[in-house]
């Protein structure tokens, strides 16, 4: 018996899906195992099928894999949708009163366990909590207590009242027993558990969560599929701390109304997507010009235009290295797991407010909608340490106005970065503007300004670069000929991935990068390297083309873009196939 | 502090580039005027231009400031309100940045009711690009992209504002000085989005809009029989398509702002060195 566990629930769009699963996944959680869990939508309300997965274990849990050990299926599609992952001694349970189920027939070699959901649901309290009966069913096929269920429960539906609380329990108790006394079967399943505590979260909810660690007290935004669950997150929480969300008329407004928080004094963000960015970049210039920190988080999903709105690409990456019209100094920025959602996010906001510069936080859909546990401390607000730059008060202004006592917001220093008032602060009333300006901020067209306020803007990029962290993450055996990179969120799957290799006797090197402008300079990794390979969720090979640019060296490429993450297992056979085919030859 | 402030500590030191007799300078004379009178110093204003000619303002008068992307300037005048409800926050454009590629922002700014201000320096053209047609251009008037008029009706942005649920509705006409200064004055002492939309004559593109024209046909409203907190008066002096009024239309007094409705009162500026003491809290949510 491997020693995770892969479960899923699957039906149709409104089936509570996503929410049985959830309870299910902090249930584990809760009894001390890690969890990573992810989840197969169509952008509907209703209708069409959608999954909700968990991969379990006592160890740390990085990736999905293509292997299904229990399935949860309130409909026959579900089984057909994940007929390629299910394997001999596969667990299905199912209602086989549900009049869609009524032919189902469960595949040779897997064991079907007909549970009637609906019926012992209303001998609990009622038909809705049928997910909850199987719920129940699946504590007792996996030998889990049900008493870490019982928990999670109360977690749920605690606000609606003990006697609710109660009745799920009950439908938990109903499907367990059923399964005890109707299936004479001795599972080939064992979920062991421990005492470690751990929290369940997703990459949308550790980016809000660093916002608010940050000192981001404004946020405004416009809702889209998958960084909504940044803006819900933040809703209700930022006003403990003084702060505000706003749902804006639009993505323009949106990030106009974070651009004039930020020029009131706050640490302010707006979260979107693909389509949202689009709209924001003529403003995310104006951002730039006018020298205002401001961190735009990118959460990508399938493009171009509406594309897959609920499916995984990393397609974004040279629409924010060089999106928008003229040379726009910025910062991308794009944390590779969902620990790192929390640190970059506090990262974004201090290089943002250094360097006043925009940064582009940039996330991906897996991140965004995978939750994963990890050990509270990982995001010990301790560490949390908040860098304001050149902030100017009352008491040091004198320093930055010029003869007429005008302050000077683009001064040209030294470094690039100008000091900074915020409105309120006397002595320090100026203006700004996306017309070329000069140190006062006022409109110009004189040649010799235009090129010293250019080149001041672009050497605060060139200070960032020598004074900040901009290291890779690295795993594998460091001394392997074979040298595998990758940005965002493949890095789960490929650290799973080179546990696999490394069992078929292939060792790997693995550079993971967090950072995609600036960037760390890979040329002596490279160059050290016999195959190089680039991974990464898009059709074209986008961050590729950047390796090869900066490195001046062909690199072989694994793309996927149908939409769906890579897979630990499927990475692995990608990387062994690339190995197999010769070592592109020099051009002639 | 405010009896010191005079209206000229707002001007900058940059000489305004608009047409000599332009109506900006009296818009913005008046502006000026009324933030002074109103007792606010430019280290606690913020004023946020738009683009067009009228975007210039940001320029010419001395505040903290923004000069924005086109269309955009209401939005980026609320996020500085609500992140600091301390700071006196006006916003400037035109009618082209207003009613036509920022016509979506007017809307939801009115029903936002954010209590900031809005002076709209409406001159029925396009100037800065050297005469279009405007949003609030009449019908049949000519220019070098509409030779034959726009051949649709303009747009009426009192109504607008009416049916957007506005709280503070008035117009003024540049040239009128005590009169525009005090409806401006009332704009930023309402409680509320405080929107005045200015007859501000364009002497070099728009032979049609003139003083003369204002001059003539406008009608004073504190002079009539009208009383701006009745709705309906509201209504029927700004669906009067034969008038030009000036002063003060409508305004709900018993408005009360978003920022003051969703308890905002202290900037959002200042934030501790580390995340917030609690903020451990957070990560615990997630058991």
């Amino acid at each position: 018996m491997p020693a995770d566990l892969n479960w899923a629930i699957g039906g149709e769009a409104g089936d509570g899906i996503d929410s049985t699963g959830k309870i299910f996944a902090q249930a584990l959680s809760r009894a001390g195992r890690h969890v990573f869990t992810s989840k197969d939508f169509a952008s509907r309300i209703r209708g069409g099928y959608t999954a909700y997965k968990v991969r379990t274990s006592v160890d740390r849990v990085e990736s999905v894999v293509d292997r299904l050990d229990i399935l949860i299926a309130l409909t026959e599609r579900t089984i057909d949708e994940n007929m390629n992952e299910l394997h001999e001694g596969s667990v299905i349970i199912y209602d086989g009163e549900r009049t869609t189920m009524q032919d189902v027939e469960v595949p040779e070699g897997m064991i079907g366990l007909d549970v009637p959901l609906k019926s012992l649901a209303e001998d609990a309290g009622g038909a809705i909590m049928r997910n909850i009966v199987a719920l129940g069913a699946a504590c007792e096929v996996t030998n889990f207590p049900i008493a870490n269920l019982d928990e999670s429960l109360e977690k749920r539906f605690k606000d609606k009242g003990q006697a609710i609380v109660e009745n799920n329990k009950k439908a938990a108790r109903l499907g367990q027993d059923y399964v005890q006394e109707e299936f004479d079967h001795d599972f080939d399943y064992d979920v062991e558990t421990t005492d470690n505590d751990y929290v369940l979260l997703n990459g949308d909810e550790a980016i809000g969560m660093g916002a608010i660690a940050a000192g981001c007290r404004f946020y405004s935004g416009y809702p889209i599929t998958p960084a909504t669950d940044v803006m819900e997150y933040l809703t209700g929480r930022i006003d403990r701390y003084g702060g505000k969300v706003v749902q804006a008329e639009d993505e323009l407004a949106a990030i106009n109304m974070a651009l004039g928080a930020a020029r009131a004094g706050a640490r302010a963000m707006t979260a979107t997507s693909g389509p949202g960015i689009d709209l924001m970049t003529e403003t995310f210039g104006l951002v730039a010009t006018s020298e205002t920190p401001l961190v735009i988080c990118d959460v990508m999903r399938s493009g171009p235009s509406t594309g897959m709105p609920t499916k995984q690409e990393q397609g974004d990456l040279n629409q924010l290295l060089y999106g928008g019209h003229g040379e726009i100094p910025r910062f991308v920025v794009a944390p590779t797991n969902i620990s790192e959602c929390f640190w970059k996010t506090v990262e974004a906001f201090n290089l943002a407010e250094k360097y006043q510069t925009p940064v582009y936080l940039v996330a991906d859909l897996s991140l965004a909608v995978t939750e994963q546990t990890f050990p509270p401390e990982t995001f010990d607000m301790d560490e949390v340490e908040i860098e304001r730059g050149k902030i100017v008060d009352e008491n040091d202004i004198d320093a930055w106005q010029n003869e007429k006592g005008q302050f000077q917001p683009h001064f040209p220093t030294a470094d690039g970065v100008s000091p900074r008032t915020l409105p309120g602060v006397e002595g320090g009333a100026h203006m700004t503007t996306g017309l070329e300006h000069d140190e006062l901020g006022r409109r110009t067209e004189d040649t010799d300004v235009r090129i010293e306020q250019v080149d001041k803007r672009e050497r605060k990029v060139d200070t960032a670069r020598d004074e900040e962290d901009w290291s890779y993450r690295e795993f594998g055996d460091p001394d392997s000929d074979t040298l595998v990179l990758s940005w965002g969120s493949n890095e789960g799957a490929m650290r799973e991935a080179l546990e696999f290799l490394e069992g078929e006797g292939t060792d790997v090197r693995f550079i993971s990068v967090p950072y995609i402008f600036p960037r760390p300079d890979l040329s002596e990794e490279i160059e050290a390297a016999d195959d190089v390979i680039v991974v990464e969720c898009n059709a074209t090979g986008q961050f590729a083309d950047l390796i090869e640019h900066d490195s001046l060296t062909r690199v072989k490429r694994v793309n996927k873009y149908n939409g769906v993450r890579f897979k630990a297992d499927e990475l692995a056979e990608e990387i062994e196939d690339k190995l197999a085919e010769p070592t592109e030859v020099e051009a002639e | 502090m405010s009896s010191e402030i005079r209206f000229t500590d707002f001007k900058s030191d940059k000489q305004p580039t608009w047409c000599p007799g332009c109506g900006d300078f009296g818009t913005m004379n008046g502006m000026m005027k009324a933030l002074a009178n109103t007792g606010n110093s430019p280290d606690d204003t913020f004023v946020v231009a738009g683009i067009g000619c009228s975007g210039k303002i940001g320029t010419y008068m001395h505040s903290y400031a923004l000069h924005g992307v086109h269309g955009r300037a209401l939005p980026v005048g609320i996020g500085t309100k609500l992140a600091n409800p301390n700071l006196e926050v006006m916003v400037a454009g035109g009618d082209g940045d207003g009613y036509s590629i920022g016509a979506g922002h007017f809307i939801h700014a009115v029903r936002r009711n954010v209590d900031m201000t809005y002076v709209v320096m409406d001159n029925r053209i396009y100037g800065l690009t050297k005469g279009q047609a405007s949003p609030t251009s009449r019908e049949e008037f000519e220019t070098a992209t509409t030779p034959e008029g726009p051949k649709q009706p303009p747009v009426n942005p009192l109504a607008l504002a009416l049916a957007a649920g506005g709280t503070f509705i008035a117009q003024s006409f540049s040239s009128d000085s005590q009169r525009h200064t005090e409806i401006v004055k009332q704009a930023i002492e309402h409680d509320g989005f405080g929107f005045v939309n200015v007859y501000s004559p364009c002497v070099t593109f728009n032979d049609v809009d003139t003083y003369d024209y204002f001059r003539d046909t406008i009608v004073d409203l504190s002079e009539a029989d009208h009383d701006p907190t009745d709705y309906d008066d509201a209504k029927s002096a700004i669906l009067d398509a034969d008038k030009e009024y000036q002063g003060v239309i409508y305004q709900d007094e018993g408005s009360v702002p978003f920022d003051e409705r969703e308890g905002l009162t202290d900037s959002m500026a200042d934030i501790p060195e580390g995340a917030p003491e609690d903020a451990m809290d957070l990560v615990r949510e997630f058991y």
